[in-house]
């Protein structure tokens, strides 16, 4: 079965790939671009780089931009999809939803309305396991973004390991944070993975924060030889 | 033992980590569980478990649908089962009930009609499904939404269906599956 994976760049889209490409054939990744910060369905810090993850990876890429208001959002996602389904003849969706009812039920409607079938093979799945399991699969993700208490600008840049899981399912159990961000906590950038027949390498980059709310922008990047 | 059956389009999905995988992780915390594909569960796969829950399914698929040839089994079922979406269409049809188109996906109300182990009164749960039954006399209604019927039990056995995801949102109905019937 031919597959559109919703690609944001982070680590929940690119783990929902990776698992995607293990059963089925991923023949192209989906992105929106969001120009609003307060969308719940596709904002990310660093959603640019989608492109340079796409060449890595060597699956085209539909790319589109959306004012992201929210149901107008939804109007691009799906001519978005429509496309991919028109170019590369896909017959289904994949996403990296975890826990998001909001978010789920949305895409499952738009795939319904396109005829689609809709995976989300992340689902459901243990916070913490799949931050382990993002590990031990060898993908290098770094924190881009921190929108909750008491994160802080000190988290913007670093890289997900054991050592860091282990801090984050603290502050889970202490402030309530989802430890894989689900809640819009924490965003992530995917610099290499599996699938990436190339790595993502930082040449230029600005963390800022305010307070809880910061964001580590690339604002240059180049693909290297793994 | 719990045995989970597979009701994915076929064996090794992309859909099992979705479907299966959170029941799982519910029903291992209060038993001994193993998932099996439709596909393969025989007669003495029933005999050797406990209780048996049936998986749902992405939107799209409806294979079991066509195949309940394959679930001959279920007539002659003795233990408790809980059919979950398609797993609740599968047993519906198995007993010559018939499908009837109701789309609903998101969080539905649901209204409980009669008294019974899994749930009461009235709550919200997280639907995915095109179809919903009408039952054969053997069933009763147990539950509905607005446009179609949301849970049933047989009215000799322990089999049970609810058309709505307990793995996504009220997790205690699995619970109390697992622990209650």
């Amino acid at each position: 079965m031919k597959l559109g994976v919703l690609f944001s760049g982070g680590k929940d889209s690119t783990l929902a790939l990776h698992k995607a490409a293990e059963k089925e054939e991923v023949a192209c990744l989906i992105t929106l671009v969001s120009q609003n910060k307060e969308s719940y369905m596709f904002h990310t810090p660093n959603i640019d780089i989608t492109t340079l993850q796409a060449e890595a990876i060597g699956l085209p890429l539909i790319r589109k931009v959306t004012e992201g208001k929210p149901e107008a959002e939804l109007k691009d996602l799906k001519e978005a999809i429509a496309q991919a389904v028109k170019d590369f003849h896909i017959e289904g969706v994949v996403s990296g939803a975890i826990e998001s009812v909001y978010q789920s039920q949305r895409i499952q409607r738009l795939c319904n309305q396109l005829d689609l079938w809709c995976f989300n093979p992340l689902w459901k799945r243990n916070q913490k396991a799949l931050l382990t399991e993002i590990v031990a699969k060898g993908f290098k993700v770094i924190i881009s973004g921190v929108f909750a208490y008491p994160l802080d600008k000190g988290w913007l840049g670093k890289e997900i390991n054991m050592e860091l899981i282990e801090k984050l399912v603290l502050l889970g159990e202490e402030f309530g944070l989802s430890p894989s961000g689900e809640g819009g906590e924490i965003e992530t950038t995917v610099l290499d993975a599996p699938l990436f027949k190339k790595k993502i390498e930082i040449l230029d980059y600005q963390a800022e924060a305010k307070g809880n709310s910061g964001v580590f922008r690339i604002k240059r990047a180049r693909l290297v030889a793994k | 033992m719990i045995l989970v059956v597979d009701m994915n389009f076929k064996k090794d999905s992309l859909g099992f980590s979705e479907f299966v995988s959170p029941i799982i992780s519910l029903a291992e915390e209060l038993d001994e569980c193993v998932a099996k594909h439709y596909s393969e569960v025989r007669q003495e796969d029933a005999r050797n478990c406990g209780k048996i829950i049936l998986s749902g399914t992405a939107l799209k698929d409806n294979a079991t649908l066509k195949q309940t040839e394959k679930f001959e089994w279920i007539k002659d079922c003795d233990k408790p089962i809980l059919g979950i979406c398609a797993g609740m269409q599968t047993i519906g049809l198995v007993f010559g009930g018939r499908l009837e188109k109701c789309l609903e996906i998101g969080m539905t109300q649901i209204t409980t009609l009669m008294a019974n182990s899994l749930f009461s009164s009235s709550f919200k749960a997280y639907s995915l499904h095109n179809y919903s039954i009408q039952p054969s006399p053997d069933f009763a209604v147990l539950a509905e939404s607005i446009k179609c019927v949301q849970a049933v039990k047989h009215k000799q056995k322990d089999s049970y269906g609810v058309l709505f995801h307990p793995e996504v949102r009220n997790k205690e109905i699995i619970q109390h599956f697992i622990h209650a019937i």
